[in-house]
């Protein structure tokens, strides 16, 4: 057994230490707005946050983060997280939707760390995530106004 | 149209029904809410053709609580199919947003059949399911008002006249007299279904055409809640992976298994047609198990030749006679022969992957009573279900299709083969149905798992006479068919596969001596639609061969089209909508340069300039100005959000995406080394759409074909190079 503090609440979970935190999350603790997209933290689609900081959790292991707080899109709360959420549904940022939890999980990690982000800040913090149906511009845009709305 | 040549298809479908309507009627029999009209829907099936006819409970339910469930025909992979059957519904029907529910729904082909394939078949595909909806849904809205009135107006003992319908209140207005929906759902089934339907007066529309309008899914998706087919989860369910062969045809020679199957977790490995399938309780004893699994494959039967052997052998061909001719108009041989200045080029497109976020899957259940229940990406539902039908070994009655929202599909969901739906059924099947079991394919499964855009050699000449008119062109196109030995064969017409051909087949210019021939090559690699299909490649090759005769003459970008297009007043429309919006005309800053393309592919006729520099190497696009013509637009903001998409999605592919094959098998595994496009190469994309009460036609591809050549264009002019290898990053050799 393993021990996983997620969205605040302590699992014990039947998984082996090399499991990947992804899997954990949607297999194991059954939440699933985390999605699975490369294994290869090459796409960002299966993005949390490990004590505030966004990691791709297909390549976080559990072994290797006992005692840390997984935050998952269920679980994220707080100013920030709420105005990115609000701000992507009044941009009608999703298509599809399937990448857009890891997106948001990203997008807040980059306005927790800097309020004001600029183009190219946003381009490094977000080109981890990819969007196939190429939804970049409303989320440039969105980061953009739920900046100036946690400023303002 | 595309799929007019479906009959066979469609008759297969049509001789063996199933019964989707009777499950509807008995799920809203026993609810406590009710489906309203349960008998045939009398005006609709006057009104429309026969197949078309309608039945009320087929697309609308209304619950005792007010929620209106609307079953939607056309599938949803993220393109907002289903906003925009719940928005020609709400227009008619008077709800309101809140109680708005949409599920996928078939088995019901007289109801759910493509109208724009003729109706005797269901499917969503080259961007119809607007124009396929268009009457059926909006009258089907209509009708359910008529009758919710007509109770309340029973109810109520007034005139049914006085009474108004609006954001999902019935209300009389003299009596003050209002009521939600619901109390009146179950009277209402009981009502005669109206024989004459009045739909509203565009003037006197809110809905359609409401720019404002945002999608009833968005807030969903930014919290984690939309389920997709990986999130389906049964008591019990089992997770499969595949290890399918490393080369197109290969077979399972033999397999050993034993230290998976000692593996904590795994529960069977098992040998299928299409690979071995490790089964365990969970994905990551499943993927842990698969590394245990040692195969032989049969390479027998495999294709094993490479992308650059098989380029060599297209670019071989494309210099010869086609061995079919899609258009002969005057006699463009002899009007090369005399023309005074020829051009010719070569234009090389590879392999391209959908790439879709969420990697192909399905999962199935064969309950106790002996129906098979599978969820999936089901985008042509009826076949799916045939022919897992027949791999189960059951009557199609049995088989119930949970049509679950996909990550992206771009045309992968369609699959002639239903792959990874039966790799599901085989599955359960071989683990003799003991539980629920959900295939879920690695990104590696995905990119190297076949079923490509096919790769293409275009071969042009252009004829200019001495006053320098265009007076001779010649398109050969080489490439594999995506529909020969399937069941969409008929789509191919005296030898031509038209979707080999769309776009350069329909070139709009008035060119007098044209010709456009195709050379179909038997190559083992799986190929498929990809959004925009035939127009992902035939753009690029016109819209840039045309430049160089642009270039050659030394017209204007803009105004030599729209002298050729005389004839064709909506591809001259967006072209000079989208001029107009970029200024054309006024300088662009130093380095800066203009690229011009447009296209009409599946009936909507888009435009789009991109303003371009190169800097040091690098392709940057500053800005596209797109203008559509979509016929009457439904929803605005979809339109907008559409062809931005399509944009960076087409803008992906031009610049950086390729899949190679070394010895035949691929070479590209991740999203390492196959490369859509990313954030930081997005540019920022202005939506302009004409207005227009045409019939409305889709979106969700036609926004993809213009880019590629626009960008081309643009270089050009930045760097004297015209880049006809693709993509950029590849066949742009900066200097």
């Amino acid at each position: 057994m393993i021990t996983l503090n997620l969205n605040g609440t302590e699992h014990q979970l039947d998984a082996d230490a090399d499991t990947p935190l992804l899997w954990a999350i949607r297999d194991h603790a059954g939440l699933t707005g985390t999605k699975f997209g490369c294994g290869l933290a090459q796409c960002g689609a299966c993005t949390v946050h490990v004590d505030g900081e966004p990691v791709r959790s297909c390549q976080t292991f559990l072994g290797d983060i006992e005692g840390a707080k997984v935050t998952t899109i269920e679980g994220i709360s707080g100013k920030v997280a709420q105005t990115v959420q609000t701000v992507w549904a009044e941009l009608d940022v999703p298509q599809c939707g399937y990448c857009q939890s890891g997106q948001i999980m990203s997008a807040a990690a980059l306005l927790a760390e800097t309020p004001k982000p600029t183009d190219d800040d946003i381009d490094a913090a977000m080109s981890g995530n990819l969007c196939r149906c190429a939804t970049y511009q409303r989320i440039r845009a969105a980061i953009h106004v739920a900046a100036d709305r946690l400023e303002a | 149209m595309l799929f007019d040549k479906l009959n066979a298809l469609a008759e297969r479908v049509k001789t063996e029904p199933v019964s989707r309507r009777g499950f509807l009627l008995s799920t809203a029999a026993t609810s406590a809410g009710l489906a309203i009209g349960y008998r045939p829907l009398a005006g609709l099936a006057a009104t429309e053709p026969s197949k078309q006819g309608g039945d009320l409970a087929a697309y609308i339910a209304i619950s005792e609580d007010n929620t209106v469930t609307i079953y939607s025909s056309q599938f949803d992979m993220g393109q907002g199919s289903y906003h925009g059957i719940a928005t020609l519904v709400l227009e008619e029907l008077g709800a309101d947003w809140s109680q708005v529910k949409v599920e996928g729904a078939s088995g019901n082909v007289t109801h759910y059949g493509n109208v724009m394939w003729g109706g005797g078949f269901q499917g969503s595909g080259g961007s119809t399911s607007m124009a396929s909806s268009w009457d059926r849904y909006r009258k089907a809205g209509a009708a359910a008002r008529m009758m919710l009135v007509e109770a309340a107006a029973q109810e109520w003992s007034v005139p049914a006249s006085e009474i108004t319908v609006s954001k999902g209140v019935i209300a009389h207005g003299a009596s003050g007299k209002s009521s939600g929906f619901g109390t009146f759902a179950k009277a209402a089934s009981n009502l005669t279904i109206p024989e004459t339907i009045a739909l509203k007066d565009r003037s006197e529309w809110t809905e359609i055409g409401n720019p404002a309008l945002k999608r009833f899914d968005r807030v969903g998706k930014t919290k984690g809640e939309q389920d997709f087919t990986i999130d389906v989860k049964l008591p019990g369910m089992l997770t499969a992976v595949m290890i399918h062969p490393p080369k197109f045809g290969a077979t399972v020679a033999s397999f050993d298994a034993d230290e998976a199957k000692a593996l904590k977790g795994v529960t069977d490995v098992v040998a299928i047609d299409r690979g071995i399938a490790v089964v365990a309780t969970d994905m990551w004893s499943a993927l842990k198990g698969r590394d245990l699994v040692t195969v032989e494959w049969d390479e027998s039967k495999a294709e094993t030749r490479g992308s650059e052997q098989i380029m060599a052998e297209y670019h071989a061909l494309a210099t010869k006679k086609p061995t079919a001719i899609a258009r002969t108009d005057g006699e463009p041989e002899a009007a090369l022969a005399s023309a005074a200045k020829v051009l010719e080029a070569t234009y090389e497109f590879p392999y391209l992957a959908h790439a879709a976020m969420e990697p192909l899957n399905a999962a199935v259940h064969m309950n106790a009573d002996g129906v098979l229940e599978i969820w999936g990406g089901h985008q042509m539902p009826d076949l799916y279900q045939q022919m897992a039908a027949k791999a189960a070994g059951l009557d199609p009655s049995k088989v119930r299709m949970h049509i679950m929202k996909t990550g992206g599909g771009f045309g992968r969901r369609a699959t002639p083969d239903a792959d990874v739906i039966l790799e599901a059924v085989t599955i359960g099947k071989a683990i003799g149905w003991k539980a629920p079991v959900k295939v879920q394919w690695t990104r590696e499964n995905d990119t190297r798992g076949g079923r490509y855009r096919p790769a293409y050699v275009h071969h042009l000449r252009a004829g200019i006479d001495t006053d320098g008119k265009l007076v001779a062109w010649d398109n050969h196109i080489v490439g594999q068919s995506i529909v020969a030995g399937g069941p969409f064969a008929g789509l191919i017409k005296d030898g031509v596969d038209v979707t080999s051909v769309e776009g350069s087949s329909t070139l709009p210019y008035a060119i007098p001596n044209l010709g456009v021939g195709l050379t179909t090559t038997d190559v083992g690699v799986p190929v498929l639609w990809w959004r925009s299909v035939g127009s992902t490649h035939t753009a690029y090759a016109t819209e840039m061969f045309l430049d160089e005769v642009i270039a050659e003459i030394g017209a204007d970008q803009v105004q030599f089209r729209l002298d050729l297009l005389q004839d064709h007043p909506r591809h001259a429309g967006v072209l000079k909508l989208a001029a107009e919006k970029a200024d054309w005309g006024k300088p662009l800053p130093e380095g800066h340069h203009w690229g011009v393309a447009v296209h009409e592919s599946f009936s909507s006729y888009v435009a789009e300039l991109a303003e371009v520099s190169v800097e040091d190497g690098d392709v940057i696009v500053h800005r596209v100005v797109a203008a559509v013509d979509v016929g009457t637009p439904i929803n605005p903001d979809v339109i907008r959000a559409q062809v931005e998409g399509g944009v960076g999605f087409g803008l992906g592919s031009v610049l950086q995406e390729e899949l190679t094959l070394t010895d035949g098998a691929v070479d590209q595994g991740n999203y390492d080394t196959y490369l859509p496009l990313r954030i930081d190469r997005m540019p920022n994309v202005e939506v302009h759409i004409v207005p227009s009460t045409e019939r409305p036609t889709g979106i969700g591809e036609p926004g993809v074909p213009p880019i590629g050549p626009a960008i081309g264009n643009a270089v050009f002019r930045a760097t004297g190079q015209r880049v006809r290898t693709l993509p950029f990053d590849k066949g742009f050799k900066s200097a």
